[in-house]
This record gives structure tokens, sequence and C-alpha cells, in this order.
């Protein structure tokens, strides 16, 4: 029974978009300027998110090398500590190169001339330690302390923690707004949609009275949502990639924000298309689910 | 078959509308549920059709009984019934075609079905050629014709008409009320609400009287006959 039902239920749905033409235009604009906001936020978010992600890869920290070892020592101890869990990269690097480094670094400061003199038996040698999740940094750091060779490690991990908190709001007011937003525009359009049940209210009384469960009455009502909110996403997904790439444009001519490295819109299309497609068609389908509730108890 | 017993009801208001109410409709019958206005009958209607539920006193519905019924099972429960109503209520925008064939469509009828089973209702009611005409582009009889024939095409085992020709002159409340005695007698059970005695006088049918929520007479030929000796 349901294969005759379906097609009639999506022609219903689909009639009902033209016999209601105001309140399908108002019900689109507003689906469109719902995933707009929202999706903006998410592309801010996801820029921020990129930002700060570069800012991660170069964390590290430094481990202190006990003197006493030998070259073939230092090499056991290095697969020692690429072994443990969250170290992505160990560098070893010697107290020559470390000497060179200082003098390059800080060649323009006024000191200069202190590190030239600097006999290098005062560095030691030493691991820079890549970690895979910053997260986990201090944990990471107290295993490297405790291998046996490693006479000292140096962290900053206030900094590492700072990145690490700053991302985690970041991402939590970003994933609350969404939800927000999400929550919002269902209620609009259910709104918006209930404007056209109104004066349906008497056919779906009469439907009731013929016997109709439910679901037969509702599908049309989903359908329309559905197309509703289809058709509001891809009108979103043009006007947020013209929006996008003004803004693009824009960053790239100023000079200044060079820290500020934004995902160009090709790589980020497919993701944003889905999450509209996604979003539309939940918006449009719950918004008529919720608008015809009441409706419903006859 | 129908079956009331001692039911009371009670609005939320706190009006009771009914106030012990026993009577039964067995398969096949004709009955007339007369009695003025505010006695009770559209509530009678509306007790058998789920729309409310008796506050006390026991109903059963063609082998639904009503008291424990699961509102899951009240789509099925109306399948049975086919429920005609003074105004008519034709959905509007939709032709006397498609009035007919969506009460198909929520029975689940195939395309096919409904292309052979709308022809002949339409002809059974009188309506033979109004097919793609809409609601208010037909006469108040007419329209009365798609509802009944809206009522008749799942085949139901009951007909409830609540004053069916409330909004009808007197000859085509006659028609109306010969075209239901005729489905009566193609053995469709049928009640009909009405307080048009006159109307009721014509027929030699059973007549349940009811007044201020209690029934007050049950009998063949009519009530009213009495009243106006
Ligand atoms: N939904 C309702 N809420 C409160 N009172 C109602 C409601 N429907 C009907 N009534 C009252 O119940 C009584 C019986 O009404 P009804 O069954 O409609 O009478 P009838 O159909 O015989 O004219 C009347 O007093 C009416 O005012
Ligand atoms: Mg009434």
């Amino acid at each position: 029974m349901r294969q005759y039902n379906t097609g009639y239920q999506f022609k219903e749905g689909f009639h009902s978009i033209f016999a209601h033409g105001l309140m399908s235009f108002a019900a689109v604009c507003m689906i469109v300027a719902c995933l707009i906001i929202m999706g903006s936020f998410s592309l801010v978010a996801v820029n921020l998110d990129n930002t700060l992600g570069d800012l991660e890869a170069q964390n590290e920290f430094t481990a202190y090398i006990d003197d006493s070892l030998s070259e073939t020592e230092i090499q056991k101890l290095q697969s020692q500590i690429e072994a443990i869990p969250n170290v992505s990269t160990v560098t070893f690097v010697s107290r020559e190169q470390a000497l060179q480094d200082y003098i390059q670094r800080y060649s323009d400061s006024e000191n200069s001339d202190l590190f030239q003199s600097l006999p290098q038996e005062v560095l030691r040698n030493r691991f820079q330690i890549h970690v895979v999740s910053i997260e986990d940094i201090s944990s990471t750091v107290q295993s490297v302390e405790q291998v046996n060779g490693i006479a000292k490690v140096r962290a900053e991990l206030e900094i590492a923690q700072g990145f690490v908190a700053v991302r985690n709001v970041a991402s939590a007011v970003a994933f609350i707004l969404v939800m927000l937003l999400l929550v919002i525009s269902l209620f609009i359009i259910a709104n918006t949609i209930k404007l056209t049940t109104f004066h349906r209210r008497e056919e779906i009384a009469i439907m009731k009275m013929c016997g109709a469960t439910n679901w037969f009455i509702r599908w049309p009502f989903i359908f329309e949502g559905m197309l509703l909110g289809f058709a509001g996403a891809v009108i979103a997904f043009f006007i947020q990639w013209g929006i996008y790439s003004l803004i693009l444009n824009a960053v790239a001519n100023y000079g200044g924000l060079q820290l500020l490295d934004i995902i160009p819109f090709r790589n980020l299309a497919g993701r944003l298309g889905v999450t509209f497609g996604g979003a539309g068609l939940l918006i449009g389908g719950g918004g008529s689910l919720l608008a015809i509730r009441k409706f419903l108890q006859v | 078959m129908i079956k009331l017993i001692d039911i009371q009801e009670t609005y939320d208001n706190g009006t009771k509308a009914l106030k012990g109410v026993s009577m039964r409709i067995d398969d096949g019958e004709f009955v007339f549920l007369v009695g003025p206005s505010g006695s009770g009958k559209s509530t009678i209607v509306k007790l058998i059709t789920g729309e409310i539920a008796p506050t006390t006193g026991r109903l059963m519905v063609n082998g639904y009984n009503m008291n424990t019924i699961h509102p899951r099972q009240i789509p099925g429960m109306r399948r049975t019934l086919g429920v005609i109503f003074q105004d008519f209520r034709l959905i509007e925008k939709k032709s006397v075609m498609e009035n007919l064939s969506f009460v198909m469509r929520v029975v689940g009828a195939s395309p096919r079905e409904i292309a052979k089973r709308i022809p002949y209702i339409l002809n059974l009611v009188g309506l033979e050629g109004k097919e793609h005409a809409l609601p208010s582009e037909l006469s108040g009889g007419e329209q009365q014709r798609v509802a009944i024939a809206r009522a008749l095409v799942n085949n139901p085992c009951v007909i409830i008409a609540d004053e069916p020709t409330g909004n009808l002159d007197p000859q085509r409340s006659l028609e109306i009320m010969m075209l239901l005695e005729r489905i009566n007698r193609l053995g469709t059970t049928v009640l009909v609400v009405t307080h048009e005695k006159e109307l009721v006088n014509r027929f030699s049918k059973r007549v349940v009287a009811i007044e201020n929520g209690r029934v007050i007479s049950d009998e063949m030929g009519g009530y009213y006959s009495d009243e106006t000796i």
C-alpha cells in the first residue's frame, strides 16, 4: 500500500508549495537566512581552528641528554622516546648546532658577542620533541622526564595549555551557537509553515474523520518542508560562496593579517554543501512536523 | 453493531450532555436519532466516531471497545464508518473525483481500484458527469451527495449522518433521505440524526428520541407522529 501513497504524498506536498506561494517564499527566505548565519559562524570557527592548528604544529619541547651518554646510546634513547605515545617526531640537536642556533637567533641583539664567545661545552646535546596532540603534552613531558638518560626537560606548558583552552572554548562556543541557531530556525520555519497549515486544519480534521493515520497526513507536509529546506540550502550555498569569496579577497588584499591563514572555498565547498543540504532537509522537514503537531489531535 | 450502555458524557466545561444513554443498533438497521437542538445528538455521533471518549458507561463500535481503544486503532475503527455532516465538509480545492480518491488513498487502495470504484459510487449517488467539478461549483444537494459518496467509497459497515439535510430545501432533503434509504437496502447500516419531524414521518423506520441527554422513546414508525396527534 505504501508504494501508491509515496508518489501521491510527494505530489501533494509539491502542489502545496505553489498553492501557498507567498508562504513558501517566506519559508525559503527564512531557511536561507538561518543557514547563512549558521554557515558564517561555522566557517569562522573552521578557519579559527585551522589557524590554531598551524600554531599547534610549532609546538614542541626540549629534552636535555645526559652528558655521559655515547653516540650509540643517544640513538637508542631517541628510538625509546619515539616509542612514547603522543610523540610525533624526535630531532637530535647537538651542542654545536644548538650554539649556532643561539648565535643566529640573537645575532642582531646587543649581546650577540656574548654568545659568540660562549664555549660550546656550556650547552648540552638535546632532543627537540614534537607532540601529536597538544592536549596531552603535559603527560608526554612527564613520560620523557622519566626516561633514563634524559637529564632535564624544558617545556612551556602554559602556552600549550593556553592554545588548547582557546581552541576548546572557541569550538564549544561555535557548537553551542550553531545548535542554538538550528533550534531557533526550526521554530521559525515551524511557525512559517504553520501559517500555511492553519487553513488546512479543517482539511486535516476531514482526513482524520475518514480514517487517515497521522503519518498519512504528515508525509505531504514533511515532503513540502524538505523541498523548501533543500531549495533554501541551494540558494544559501551560493550566497555563502559569494560572501566567503568577498571576505577572502578583502583579507588577501590587506597585508597586516598574514597570521590568518584562510582556507580556500573550494576546500570547504563539499563539506559546506553537504552540511547545508542536510540542515535544510532537517529544518524543513522537522519544522513541518512541529507545525502540524497540534492539528493532528482530532 | 453499535452498542451504548449507560453512557454519560460531561464536557470539560461541566456541561452534562448525556445523562445515561443506552441503545443498540444492529447491522443492517436504519435508525433515526431525533430530538431538539442541544439534546445531545451530536455528542452521541462524536462518541461513536471516537472524537470524544465516554465519561462513564460502555461503548462498542463495530467490534472495537471504545473504552479501551488505543489511539493507533482509531483510524482503523473510523474506516468502518462513513460520516456525513450538515456542512458537507468537502475539501474545497479538490475536485469531486479527488475528494473521493483521497479517501481511498487513506486505506491504501491502488489507482486501478480507485478508477473502478469512483464511477460506480458517483452513479449510485446520482452524480455521474460531475467528477471534475469543484465543490463550489455544485448545489447544496449535490455537495451532500459528494459527501455521501465519500462516506460510501470505502464500503463501511455503518453510515452516520448528522443532520444531513439541515442546509437543504425540503425537496432536496427528501431526495437525500431516499438515497440513504436505498444505501441501507443495499446492506449498509444507517444512522440519521435529525430534528425534522415531517421528514422522519415520511419513512416508517425505527426512531430513537432523545431529550435533555436521555432516551425518551425508541420505537418503530416514529416518535413525532404521537406528538402531532
Ligand atoms: N465541545 C463542547 N463543549 C462543551 N459543551 C458542549 C460541547 N459540545 C456540545 N456541548 C453541549 O452539550 C449539549 C449537547 O450538545 P449536542 O450534542 O451538540 O446537541 P445536539 O446535536 O442534539 O444539538 C449542549 O448543551 C451543548 O451546548
Ligand atoms: Mg447537533
